[in-house]
């Protein structure tokens, strides 16, 4: 299928990022200007503590910039109410964590469902798992589903909603070397697909390759910024 | 059905053991408010329909003879809708169940039909026959205290002449729902019993005969009631009027409403400690709760639920849980109520239709209160999670701070074990929430400790008036005053080794425009029997001028030593007089005056009398002195010091054993709430270290003793604050009673302090049994492997 790389769709200008732990300051962003492109799906490349995770949340709304700014479709997100915020990530971005964060006490199509029963568009739930290829495992909880599973439901749980971006913080960080791939996939799959503007975080070299762009954060800065001539397929990767 | 309501549906299941908890908390909290509450109803409720149903009157009065056709004046008096005359007399009744004679009340019923006021409620039987002498109806406590049957024969010394009736009624009467002995301290159903007979035969009995000594009043609605007295009084000024009195004065009524006001002044006391203790552990319980969804808040924000949905979410999880609490505890106070109201109604107020009343606002009030106790207790800790950033909120709370503080070098030091240290430094780095457990466990000991007050009180209290105030093995109440040479009588019965007179006279203190009623005492020179004893059972001597004043009733009447009193007699001449306050007594109960006897009697203007007499006497031959003691002219009772005290085991004791049985009970639910739910918490917050301590060789019981040890501190520093505040509670408890009658020491034994203190320990190791159920099941991989 022909791809289109189209219009900033979200984009940062000099973010900066200083969190106080305890007795030190840790300044997790010192400047970073970043651009997501309507459909394109970006590779963020670092090594733990390079800020990657802390541009993810300011990017999906999650927290807030020190100093900077943050733009969505134009509009100014650094300077608005955690109400604003709130219907942000509710109507436009979906999160996947390295940890699942599924709700336990509900069932696989229930995490799902908890995001379209608040969403404008959403998918139909059972849709959703049927794109990551759970729809035999709807009616399982959390705690009955392998860490793979989870990640996918996860991921169902975050395109349900058609949202406009796919946020993914080291969605394969939790997971072994297949899973993961497995998992790359539905990602892979969900970004052409339907067209999701896509970020994956990942601390691992190898998944750079099924990227449009890859972007690589040192020590909170970004120190480079490189599109890949060939997108590979998540099955030839090899970590 | 949503998915959020799915999570509400599920959590709750999943939170059983914690929802089970917190909802008992809040129902004995709600039943506590629910059994009182509606007990006070009923009762009220049901001597309301009583008076109205069998017409208590308004007012009345006692005098010593007038003539019948004195009835219609009365009747014409301003205010006065309609009286009835009759006569009303005192006996004694030897009865076979008891050594010594009960105190009768004879009470005349109209020679024909029935009384109009006051009417009798017959539980058995009939009236007396209009023409025979020989029957009488009577009061069914006494009937009951000594199973007396139809047909029965009682024998009464009418007017020192011994006669016999025949048991034809049993009733109840408004006028009589509580009868006090002469003399006695307490309701005393068994020593006093009310007869009632026509009025030919008392008025021959004693010479009565077309007269009256006793009329009841019903007042036109909306007159001022003085007014109506004052007039009633002058007019039998010539006939020995004793003053008119109204309800609130009426012996049986006085009694009923100071232990109802009492009842209610508990009902309003003893709920508000439990709500207040079940909100606060609402408060403490459900903040952790909510602390442990921390990172699933923090998901359902990322994925934009905004902080209005998620708080509502929390707010309707804790709003189940109270709401089950609450009808729960509105039902069992509502059983709890009912019988309750029976013990009242079956052993102490004699009610003919006790009917149980549950109000709506009573369950209206619970719920609300309830609830709102919920969102308070919820609001802070759903607000403190749902403020945090989603990306804040969803990484695990920062690595906890454990400063090098002077107090963990102490800890660090080699002389403790690693898991000492763990709990050392885990409470050291909460101490907060180690104050608030420790609170709430001292809150349950606290409760327990007021429940055992009033036994030591009591305890205390007759400790003090047997052992110092009232060292007689018999009392006898005189129905006149008599010359001191009666004393001397009594002293020379065989059998008696020593007696002692005193003279007790009803009065009205005053100074400035201060007024209260109460007793004048005037005592022996030297008394051996009795003395007037403080609370702390410190003995006072009579001072040989002037009087000795309750210190109560000085501060009621704002006087001190030195200042000058007036005293108005309530009997004989009702003459008015001044006297010197020379002393003041911390005395236990009561407002009085003591004076010595000889200058009591100059200053009435008589010679030495006494209307009261305490014997010493050879136990050997107590049957010899009762019996002469029954045949005794002018006796009207014969009482013993131990009367109270069995009295009080009779009655009070029941209702008290299980009072202090419900409490313990509440109090024991209140602390399993706070350890089980705090070691719930520990543990969920914990389980890495506590799995990877296990990873790493620790035993089962070593990591249960790191949970636990934690538990065994707030349980340590709980002890100390439950006895202050068992302490405080008491204290609170005492200020409702009414100071004029009651003024209990503040006594607590270490036998209440054990009991509160094993109470809670108890409570403490249930939790902790619970708990390590949990603990030994713990998934040392699964937790590792997982971020919470």
């Amino acid at each position: 299928m022909e791809r289109t790389i189209g219009e900033r769709v979200l984009w940062t200008q000099r973010v900066t990022k200083t969190y106080v732990m305890g007795e030190v300051q840790v300044h997790a962003l010192r400047g970073v200007d970043f651009t997501l492109h309507a459909g394109e799906l970006v590779v963020l490349l670092g090594q733990s503590g390079s800020g990657k995770s802390t541009l993810l949340n300011i990017l999906g709304g999650l927290d807030g910039p020190t100093e900077g700014e943050v733009f969505y479709l134009g509009h100014d997100m650094s300077h608005v109410a955690s109400r604003e915020l709130t219907t942000y990530r509710r109507e436009n971005v979906g999160f996947v964590f390295q940890f699942y964060n599924l709700i336990p006490s509900l069932t696989a199509l229930e995490n799902v469902a908890l995001v379209t029963d608040i969403s404008a568009e959403p998918l139909d739930p059972l849709d959703a798992l049927d794109l990551v290829g759970l729809k035999e495992r709807a009616d399982h909880f959390p705690a009955q589903l392998s860490g793979g599973e989870q990640q996918r439901v996860a991921i169902a749980r975050a395109v349900a909603k058609q949202p406009q971006v796919l946020l993914c913080d080291e969605p394969t960080g939790a997971l072994d070397f297949e899973t993961g791939i497995r998992v790359l996939s539905v990602i892979d799959r969900v970004n052409r697909e339907l067209g999701t503007t896509t970020a994956v975080i990942t601390h691992n070299a190898p998944v750079a390759a099924l990227a449009d762009r890859v972007v690589t954060l040192v020590d909170g800065r970004v120190d480079s910024d490189v599109t890949n001539t060939e997108r590979k397929s998540p099955e030839v990767i090899r970590w | 059905m949503k998915a959020l309501d799915h999570k509400l549906l599920r959590d709750l299941v999943l939170l059983k053991g914690q929802v089970l908890t917190i909802a008992l908390v809040v129902a004995c909290g709600i039943a506590s408010y629910v059994t009182l509450h509606s007990a006070y109803d009923s009762l009220i409720y049901s001597r309301d329909a009583y008076y109205e149903h069998n017409r208590f009157p308004d007012a009345f009065v006692h005098l010593e003879r007038a003539p019948k056709p004195l009835a219609k004046r009365l009747e014409l008096l301003p205010g006065v809708a309609s009286i009835e005359t009759r006569i009303q007399e005192t006996a004694l009744v030897p009865v076979k169940t008891m050594d010594r004679a009960a105190t009768g009340i004879l009470v005349s019923l109209p020679d024909e039909g029935t009384s109009q006021l006051s009417r009798l409620h017959l539980t058995r039987g009939r009236l007396p026959d209009e023409t025979r002498s020989d029957e009488v109806v009577v009061l069914d406590a006494f009937a009951e205290a000594h199973q007396l049957q139809l047909g029965d024969s009682l024998e009464v010394i009418l007017n020192s002449s011994l006669r016999k009736f025949r048991v034809v009624g049993v009733a109840m009467s408004p006028e009589f729902v509580m009868t006090l002995p002469p003399g006695g301290m307490s309701y005393d159903p068994k020593r006093v019993v009310v007869l009632w007979l026509r009025e030919r035969v008392l008025a021959s009995a004693f010479q009565l005969e077309g007269a009256f000594n006793d009329v009841q009043f019903n007042l036109e609605p909306g007159v001022d009631p003085k007014q109506a007295l004052r007039s009633i009084d002058r007019a039998l000024e010539p006939y020995g009027g004793l003053g008119a009195v109204t309800r609130e004065k009426q012996a049986s009524n006085y009694m009923l409403s100071g232990e109802l006001t009492q009842l209610e002044s508990m009902a309003t006391v003893v709920p508000a400690i439990f709500l207040f203790v079940a909100a606060f552990l609402l408060n403490v319980v459900l903040s952790r709760l909510i602390a442990l969804q921390r990172s699933q808040i923090a998901t359902l924000k990322a994925v934009g639920y905004d902080d209005r949905a998620i708080g509502l979410h929390y707010l309707e999880l804790v709003s189940v849980v109270v709401l089950l609490g609450a009808l729960g505890g509105v039902g069992l106070g509502a059983w709890l109520g009912d019988a309750m109201t029976g013990m009242y109604t079956g052993q102490y107020f004699r009610f003919p239709e006790p009917e149980f009343r549950l109000e709506a606002r009573v369950v209206v009030f619970s719920l609300v209160v309830s609830l709102v106790s919920a969102v308070i207790g919820a609001a802070s800790s759903v607000w403190a999670v749902v403020r945090l950033p989603p990306a804040e909120a969803m990484r695990p709370p920062a690595p906890a701070r454990y400063q090098f503080g002077f107090l963990n070098r102490i800890v660090g030091s080699r002389l403790i074990s690693v898991g000492g240290r763990m709990v050392a430094r885990e409470l050291l780095r909460r101490p907060l929430r180690a104050a608030l457990s420790a609170i709430g466990v001292a809150f349950s000991i606290g409760i327990v400790v007021v429940a055992g007050f009033w036994f030591d009180a009591i305890d205390n209290l007759l400790n003090v008036q047997f052992h110092q105030a009232m060292r007689e093995d018999l009392n006898v109440t005189l129905m006149k005053p008599a010359p001191e040479r009666a004393v001397r009588e009594l002293g020379h019965l065989p059998g008696v080794r020593f007696a002692e007179g005193y003279r007790n006279i009803s009065v009205r203190f005053s100074a400035g425009h201060h007024t209260r009623d109460g007793a004048l005492v005037g005592m022996p020179a030297r008394p051996e029997l009795r003395h007037v004893v403080e609370r702390d059972g410190a003995t006072k001597s009579v001072p040989s001028e002037g009087v000795l004043l309750s210190k109560e009733l000085a501060r009621r009447l704002d006087v001190q030593v030195g200042d000058e009193i007036w005293v108005e007699l309530r009997e004989g001449d009702r003459s008015t007089q001044r006297v010197a306050v020379s002393g003041l007594v911390d005395d236990a109960f009561g407002l009085q005056g003591y004076m010595h006897q000889s200058a009591l009697a100059a200053w009435l203007g008589e010679t030495p009398s006494v209307n009261m007499a305490a014997l010493r006497i050879d136990p050997l031959r107590r049957g010899e002195v009762l019996e002469r003691l029954n045949d005794y002219p002018g006796v009207l009772a014969v009482g013993a010091p131990s009367d109270f005290r069995e009295q009080f085991e009779a009655q009070s004791g029941e209702i008290m054993y299980v009072y202090t049985f419900i409490m313990a009970a509440f109090a024991s639910v209140i602390a399993i709430g706070v350890v089980y739910n705090g070691a719930r918490v520990s543990l969920s917050q914990r389980s890495r270290d506590l799995a990877s301590l296990r990873v790493l060789g620790f035993t089962r019981a070593e990591i249960a003793g790191v949970l636990f040890g934690e538990l065994a501190v707030h349980m340590v520093l709980a002890i100390p604050l439950g006895i202050w505040f068992g302490n405080v509670l008491a204290v609170g408890l005492m200020s409702t009673m009414d100071p004029e009658i009651y003024r209990l020491p503040i006594v607590l034994s270490t036998r209440t302090y054990a009991f509160a203190v094993s109470v809670a320990i108890g409570s403490g190791l249930i939790s902790a049994l619970l708990v390590r159920r949990k603990l030994d099941k713990l998934d040392l991989i699964g937790v590792l492997k997982t971020r919470e």
